[in-house]
């Protein structure tokens, strides 16, 4: 999904009432010389006049190709096709859900549909939550979680109607659910475009790229920091008593290894797994360093299905490490880490 | 075909490509449609290029933006806008706004009827407008994938999601349903009114025999079928979707139930359009390689009328004689060719 002349879509997700349409209104609004196609499903909440606002009914159908849970947004196919023949009038997608959507149909229609595949390109999934009610709502809204868990970057939104340790509280949720996912605490969706458009998050070249540190699982300091540094957040306190949650239900899933792979076994491993445990797995992605292979391969999935290449040649100063992550609901953990051991040539 | 020469090609196909008259558009195509005895090629958007037999260019606009669906009976061609208004361009040149949505919502397809009645739909809801002006709408489950008018009476066929639906406006009680699991993208019916047959989603065809809703499955495409012609008085259904022509036999009662479909005019890249000739057993077929042929079915035999130039041909049509051939790629690089 990494063609530059292929259209960039930005799945906007989010709870009711997140403020996903600040966010949207703001990304139309603002001077940045850019012009978007917007998918939405509700007409009329958004305030700017564009002629190229599409409502869209969310219609998910199953592939008839005997993989359960392979849904796919019919109509995301049909209007990603419709703004094709007005190519050059805009720059890139944006796909409003609504508030209680699972982002998947939207992603999957990006890996399994040859047309959409061939004029437009998966950029992000970005979540808008509230900071309030978030907590409350991963507690009864399983759509909530799911997308938290689904996001490659969260907009935490309505921080100054929450306390300091409210804050820190939430964020401690999000993280044990996805502690992958570029976090932006922000004010009325106050996030620089930049950071939430032209991600790249489905790019396999560019995933670990941007974030070479997708892969440190379970250390929320570290990734706190690694925020930070950027610059996005002024919210800033190094809340050194944060709390470890554990998410009973979603969570992730992080497996290394500084052996080589055996390429025969881990790939039929893997498609085994998501075939298997594919309704289970929301997202994965994975960096592999195969025996005899110089190569880095890479692959991502969103639950059955995969993708992957030979992304680029191991650098001599390179450690070898292949790493793999899942976020899931109720992942078989110690099945998968049995299994991926397995794979390692011993 | 036999007056044609060889026109000096090496190769040991057959070549016309001597006698297609080159016409460049300057604008991105999606269709072609006759007016009378000129082609007129529809834009992406906005504009319809009409074409007449010496190659003069006249450019009409017909929208107020993308051009989601265009539909013609030879005398003139509606067309369904991402502006929300279904237009009609006619012989004389004069364009016709017929129906404006309220609320700005794309109008994904249109189907025209040989009485004049004209019908388009709106997400889940088509709609129907008889002659004499009388308006009906029908909701389905699902957003409409396609609309086809069948060749007798006032019947709409609907397709959507897991099926279709078939719709005769003008009489009481419910549409018939017709199921298969699947998205349903484009509908047509065979000549003689006894197949539907829907392209879906997935690279495969759907057909039910109307008399007892028998279903016929169309698989085995390496992908989606985008393109569908009825060829020989309606004895074959040509398609795109495979780096050849797929002609399913409609012959007997049967259908292609139980029969293997013919494949024509292997190549070593996708048909993406075909178009069968309205009285002779020839088809014409366009190649994601800007490619375009000319193939009888009985044998196979090819000629040659466009060489490979890259664009996918987008458009290709026979004039409702037969004596026209025209066709462009998706750059708006088109040919004429008299017969």
């Amino acid at each position: 999904m990494s063609d530059a002349s292929k259209t960039p879509v930005t799945v906007l997700t989010g709870y009711l009432g997140a403020g996903k349409t600040t966010l949207l209104n703001r990304i139309l609004s603002e001077d940045h010389g850019k012009k978007y196609a917007v998918i939405v499903n509700e007409f009329g909440e958004i305030g700017i006049d564009n002629d190229l606002i599409v409502g869209a009914d969310e219609e998910v159908f199953e592939m008839n190709n005997g993989c359960i849970c392979c849904t796919v947004r019919g109509d995301l196919v049909r209007i990603i096709s419709g703004l094709m023949r007005r190519k050059g009038k805009f720059d890139a997608i944006i796909v409003e859900t609504t508030g209680l959507a699972d982002p998947a149909p939207v992603a999957q229609t990006f890996f399994v549909d040859e047309d959409v595949q061939k004029n437009a390109r998966l950029d992000a999934v970005v979540t808008v939550a509230d900071a309030k009610w978030l907590s409350d709502r991963l507690k009864d809204a399983p759509e909530a979680k799911n997308q938290i868990a689904f996001a490659d970057v969260i907009v935490l939104n309505k921080t100054d109607l929450v306390t300091k340790p409210e804050l820190a509280e939430v964020e401690a949720r999000i993280r044990a659910i996805n502690p992958y996912a570029r976090l932006h605490r922000t004010e009325r969706c106050q996030v620089a475009i930049a950071d939430v458009l032209e991600r790249g998050a489905f790019d396999l070249d560019r995933i670990l790229e941007i974030e070479p540190e997708f892969l440190n699982a379970g250390d929320d300091h570290d990734h706190h920091h690694h925020d930070h540094d950027h610059g996005h957040d002024h919210h800033h306190h190094h809340d050194h008593g944060l709390k470890h949650y554990h998410d009973e239900e979603m969570q992730s899933l992080s497996l290394r290894s500084d052996k080589p792979l055996d390429p025969s076994k881990f790939m039929p491993w893997l498609q085994n797994l998501v075939q298997t445990e594919g309704g289970k797995i929301l997202r994965s992605k994975g960096i592999l360093a195969f025996q005899d292979d110089d190569d880095r391969y890479v692959f991502q999935g969103v639950h059955m299905m995969l993708e992957g290449d030979h992304q680029r040649k191991w650098k001599p100063d390179e450690a070898r490490q292949s790493r793999v992550v899942f976020i899931g609901r109720e992942l078989p953990e110690d099945a998968i880490r049995e299994g991926f051991e397995r794979c390692i040539v011993s | 075909m036999s007056n044609f020469d060889t026109g000096g090609e090496a190769a040991s196909i057959v070549s016309v490509t001597d006698k297609v008259k080159p016409v460049s558009l300057g604008m991105a195509i999606t269709a072609v449609h006759y007016l009378g005895d000129r082609a007129a090629f529809v834009g992406t958007e906005e504009s319809v290029a009409v074409v007449d037999g010496e190659g003069e260019i006249s450019k009409v606009e017909v929208s107020g933006g993308g051009i989601l669906s265009a539909v013609s009976d030879g005398s003139r061609i509606l067309f369904g806008g991402d502006d929300g208004k279904v237009s009609s361009l006619d012989k004389a040149g004069a364009v016709s706004v017929l129906a404006t949505d309220p609320k700005r919502r794309w109008i994904d397809n249109v189907a025209l009827h040989s009485d004049g009645a004209i019908a388009w739909s709106v997400g889940k809801t088509a709609f129907v407008r008889q002659p004499k002006g009388e308006e009906k709408s029908l909701e389905v489950p699902s957003t409409v994938g396609g609309l086809a008018f069948a060749p007798k009476g006032l019947r709409l066929a609907i397709a959507h999601y897991n099926g279709a639906t078939l719709w005769f406006p003008n009489m009481a009680g419910e549409p018939e349903f017709l199921g298969w699991a699947g998205s349903h993208l484009g509908v047509t019916f065979s000549p003689d009114n006894k197949f539907l047959v829907t392209s879906m989603h997935e690279a495969a065809l759907h057909g039910w025999r109307l008399a007892d809703s028998r279903h016929m499955r169309m698989t085995g495409y390496p992908s989606r079928v985008k393109s569908m012609s009825w060829g020989s008085g309606g004895r074959f259904l040509a398609t795109s979707g495979a780096d050849m022509v797929i002609l399913w036999p409609f012959v007997g009662k049967d259908g292609p139930m139980g029969k293997e479909p013919a494949m024509l005019a292997p190549m070593k890249a996708k048909v993406t359009a075909v178009a069968c000739h309205p009285k002779q057993d020839i088809l014409a077929c366009g190649y994601e390689d800007g490619t375009v042929l000319m193939v009888r079915m009985q044998d196979g035999a090819e000629i040659l009328v466009r060489r490979n130039e890259t664009p996918p041909i987008a458009a290709l049509g026979w004039n409702a004689a037969g004596t026209w051939l025209a066709f462009s790629d998706e750059s708006g690089e088109a040919g004429l060719l008299r017969l």
